[in-house]
This record gives structure tokens, sequence and C-alpha cells, in this order.
């Protein structure tokens, strides 16, 4: 196997990915809906109520549906990280989960393309996501839509790396709602997504230290700090090593010998 | 694995030498001992009941899950240590259709030939080659999801072809099939077998598929009862047809 047969490979999983999510229009739209309804509504409804004070990066008071916003982006590459799992579960189910095992390149290689081919979905959900909020008053400095990027892929390849790693594990389609009440739920609210770590930790310390421990908190400054020519170096270190940890252990769950394929096979 | 790739010893090999392997699913044994060959150019057909452990002996071939005793060689390459060069000369079609529904015939078999890392011009000639085969040239921008049973399962013969393996693995192909589609895949396999030098596994429970001059493996609760041409496992059980063998074979054991 050269190189080229590497690239192939890898063109050939992206194109089906990107073939696959714009013959799904449904999935897009919702995909968008979803931090829209947030956004419209939610920090809408929240706006005199919820103030934020002066806090790094912003330099200035900002409204409500500003503060949200980086946190709705990630919660954008939350949803497209899990489903990319349900795909592998649905993927498996119909049995072209084989069709990409079947393939004589490395096994961790197809899940690192199948990683890579989902994120590049959510890089692009998530820049028409803030080209729309861009209506609406949350206009970060233009050099800001380029320096987020790079936070985007990383978030976006944590995320996904999560979502390879549960699918591993998951055996079931259903296991989906499992998923939203004990995965995407817990970490969106616990996190600083909708509001500040400051006021967390006045009302409760304990769910501040949850808030901290929680990747996509992580991954939602690198992508508010990013937004506004900023790095955010712990942020960053956490999602990396959260991305190594997922993945690593995703490669694992997926390994013919050793991983969880075999045993959940076995209570079919 | 370049055309140029010079004969040795290691492809010179057997398409497939299954050697003593075994099979646990937490403590439920589901294969014993298993035992099969295939020379180039032949059609064996792996006959046995739903439950008999086909379908698990085809994941293990293709490495879904690795097996933990026992020796599985494709072509001289233990698919364990050498996956690659292994899957590279296996071609499946599993018991369950792993097209993409929402994807047109041409964009699946695109796909299969990336995994395989085959260039998009190569593949665009081979696809139009093995679609033609199977009679489907006209459907190839169709979704999978508008063809029938019978022509999904021919595109999955021709999707199985795309990387040129020498070895293709069947796992009840026919199921669900019509009397017409179903004769198709099999005269398409024999011919196969026969003027390429392909060697296949094809699994099934039905043996009205098992060929009379052909090779045959029954495997029956993960053991193999008989492995050997049709005609000598008929003779051995002193039964008339292929059916009276398998009936003599698996009540025996049964008893």
């Amino acid at each position: 196997m050269s190189p080229a047969h590497y690239y192939r490979c890898l063109a050939g999983i992206v194109r089906r990915e990107a073939l696959r999510f714009l013959n799904q229009r449904g999935r897009f739209i919702a995909a968008l809906v979803r931090p829209l309804v947030w956004l419209l509504i939610f920090a809408t409804g929240f706006h005199f109520v919820l103030g934020v004070s002066i806090i790094p990066p912003y330099e200035t008071y900002v409204p409500y549906e500003v503060y949200i916003a980086p946190g709705l982006i990630g919660m954008i590459q939350l949803f497209q990280g899990m489903q990319s799992s349900l795909s592998m579960v649905y993927d498996r189910e119909m049995g072209s989960m084989r069709t990409l095992m079947i393939s004589p390149l490395p096994r961790w290689f197809l899940l690192v393309a199948k990683l890579l081919a989902g994120v590049i979905v959510s890089v692009l959900q998530a820049y028409v996501f803030l080209a729309i909020a861009y209506f609406w008053e949350i206009q970060p400095p233009a050099l800001g839509y380029l320096t987020v990027l790079p936070a985007l892929v990383l978030s976006g390849m944590m995320l996904g790396a999560l979502g390879l790693l549960l699918s591993s594990a998951i055996r079931q389609l259903e296991n989906f709602a499992g998923v939203m009440n004990f995965v995407i739920f817990p970490m969106f609210f616990a996190s600083s997504a909708l509001y500040p770590l400051w006021r967390v930790k006045e009302s409760s310390l304990t769910l501040y230290y949850i808030c901290m421990a929680n990747p996509f908190t992580h991954a939602v400054e690198l992508i508010r700090f990013a937004l506004y020519g900023e790095f955010a170096p712990l942020s960053a270190a956490v999602v990396v090593g959260s991305l190594l940890v997922f993945m690593l252990a995703a490669i694992y769950g997926y390994d013919p010998s050793r991983g969880l394929i075999a045993r959940r096979v076995a209570a079919e | 694995m370049d055309a140029a790739t010079p004969i040795t010893a290691q492809n010179a090999a057997a398409p497939l030498v299954v050697a003593g392997v075994s099979h646990a699913f937490g403590g439920r044994e589901v294969l014993r001992d298993v035992s099969l060959a295939i020379g180039r150019g032949q059609r064996l057909t792996l006959l046995g009941l739903n439950g008999a452990g086909k379908t698990t002996l085809f994941s293990l071939i293709t490495r879904l899950y690795g097996h933990r005793s026992g020796s599985i060689r494709v072509f001289g390459w233990e698919i364990k240590e050498n996956p690659s060069e292994a899957l590279a000369r296996i071609g499946a079609v599993f018991q369950q259709s792993t097209l993409d529904l929402d994807l047109s015939v041409a964009q699946n078999l695109f796909y299969h030939a990336a995994l395989h890392g085959i260039a998009r011009r190569v593949a665009a000639a081979r696809i139009a080659a093995e679609i033609e085969r199977v009679g489907l040239s006209d459907r190839l921008g169709d979704k999978v999801r508008q063809l029938s049973g019978g022509q999904r399962r021919r595109v999955e013969i021709a999707r199985a072809l795309l990387h040129r393996p020498q070895l293709l693995l069947l796992d009840e192909p026919t199921v669900g099939l019509d009397i017409a589609s179903r004769q198709f895949l099999l005269d398409h396999v024999r011919n196969l077998c026969h003027d390429e030098g392909l060697a296949a596994l094809w699994a099934t429970h039905l043996i009205d598929e098992v060929d009379a001059e052909g090779q045959v493996v029954v495997l029956h609760r993960g053991r193999v009862l008989a492995h050997g041409a049709v005609a000598d496992v008929i003779r051995e059980t002193r039964a008339s047809s292929m059916r009276g063998a398998f009936d003599a074979l698996t009540q025996e054991r049964a008893a």
C-alpha cells in the first residue's frame, strides 16, 4: 500500500460523507435549526435576565446572544460528532461498516479517515451558522473567522473521536436516545456554553469543578477565544489530550482481536 | 500491490486454507476445530443450517474480528499477521446488503474502489466493465434504493470484483432472491471460477446450490462433518443424493 492508496482511500471516505450529507438535506437543516432556535428564542428571552460582565476574550459588555454563539457552535459539533457515531452504529447494522472494515488499509487509518470526513462536515455547518448569526449582531472581528478554523477542526475531531468511541461500545441504534440523555445533555449543560463559569462558581463550587473537567467546556472556550483572535492554551491542551485519549480508545474498541466488537457480536 | 507483482511462493499458495479454527463468544462455542481449503478455480459450497457458524467463519476470514486459535491463510498470507495482503485478495458479498441506499450505484462502486486505493480513472473503467457483466449498465446513475433485491445483489457482485480479488466469499448470497436472480448469481460465480480461475467460498443452507461435480463442506453446529468432492461425500455416507448425505451426517451427529 503506497501513499497514493492512502490518499485515494481518504478522498473516497470524505467524498462519501459529503454525498451522504448533501443527500440528507433534512439533516443539514436540522443541524442548523437547532442552534438557531437557541440563538433566536432562548438568547432573546434571556437577553435581559442574564447580564454578562466583561470577561476575556470580550473587551466590552456583550449581549447574551454574543456570549452563547461559541457554545452553539460547540453544540453543532457535539451533535455532528454524536451523529457520526449514530451513523457508525447505523452503518454497522446496515453492513456498510463491513465494507469499510474489509479495506486492506489499516483499521486505525480507516477510523481516522472517517473522523476527518465527519469533521469537514461539522466545520462547514459551523461556518454556515456563523454566516447566519452575523445578521443577529454576532459579528466577531473579520480575522476571527480565519483564526477560529483550527479551533473548529480540533474541537470537531475531539467530539468526533468521542462519538467513534461510543459507537464501538453501543450495541443498538435505539441507544442513541441514551447518548442524548447521558452524553449530549450533561456535556452541553455542565459547560461554559450557556453561562460563564464564574457565575457557576458563585452558585455551586462542585458544578464549577465538573464544568472545568468537562472537555466540552474547553472546546467551547477554545472556539470562543479563537473567534476573537486569541489562543486559550489550557483549553487547547485539554481538547488535544481528550482527542488522543478518545481516539486511542476508539481504535482499541475496533481492534479485531482485543476490542469490543467481538464481544458485542457475541450478544447478537 | 502492483499488477507486476512477481509470482512468489506466497501468492502461488492456495487461495484459502483454514486450519483448526475454533471460536467462542463468551462461553458459547460457535466454531470448533474448523478446517477447509479451496484450490484455484474451485467453487466450494459451505453447506449448513442457520446457526451452523457460517457467518462467524466469514467474519473471521474477513477479519471483522480476530480468530484466537488455528490459522487462516489467504494465498499463504496469515490474516492475523498480514491482514492487508490477505484482504486485498478477497472479494466479499455479505449476507445482509452493504450498499448505501441513498447513494447511486456508481457512487457506491467508486466508494468501494477508493477503499481499495484504486485511482478514479482506473475505477471508472472497471466499474463500466463489471456492471456490464451483470447487465446493469443503464442503472449506474440510479439510487440503490430504486433497485430490486436481485439487482442489488448483482451490484454487490460487481463491487466485490472491482479490486480484482482472487478469492470470492459469498455468504448466503441468494437469500430472498427470485429464481431468475438466483440462477444468474450461481451461473455468474461458476463462470468466474471456470473462466477466470477465481476461487469461491459459497455459503448456503440450500442443498440444491451444491454443485454435483463440485466440492462441499458440511458445517453443523460449528463442526465440519464432511469435506471433499460431492460424489465422495455422498458415497461415504452411503446416500443416494446430497440431501440424503446431509441428513445422514447431521442425524448421526444429533443421535
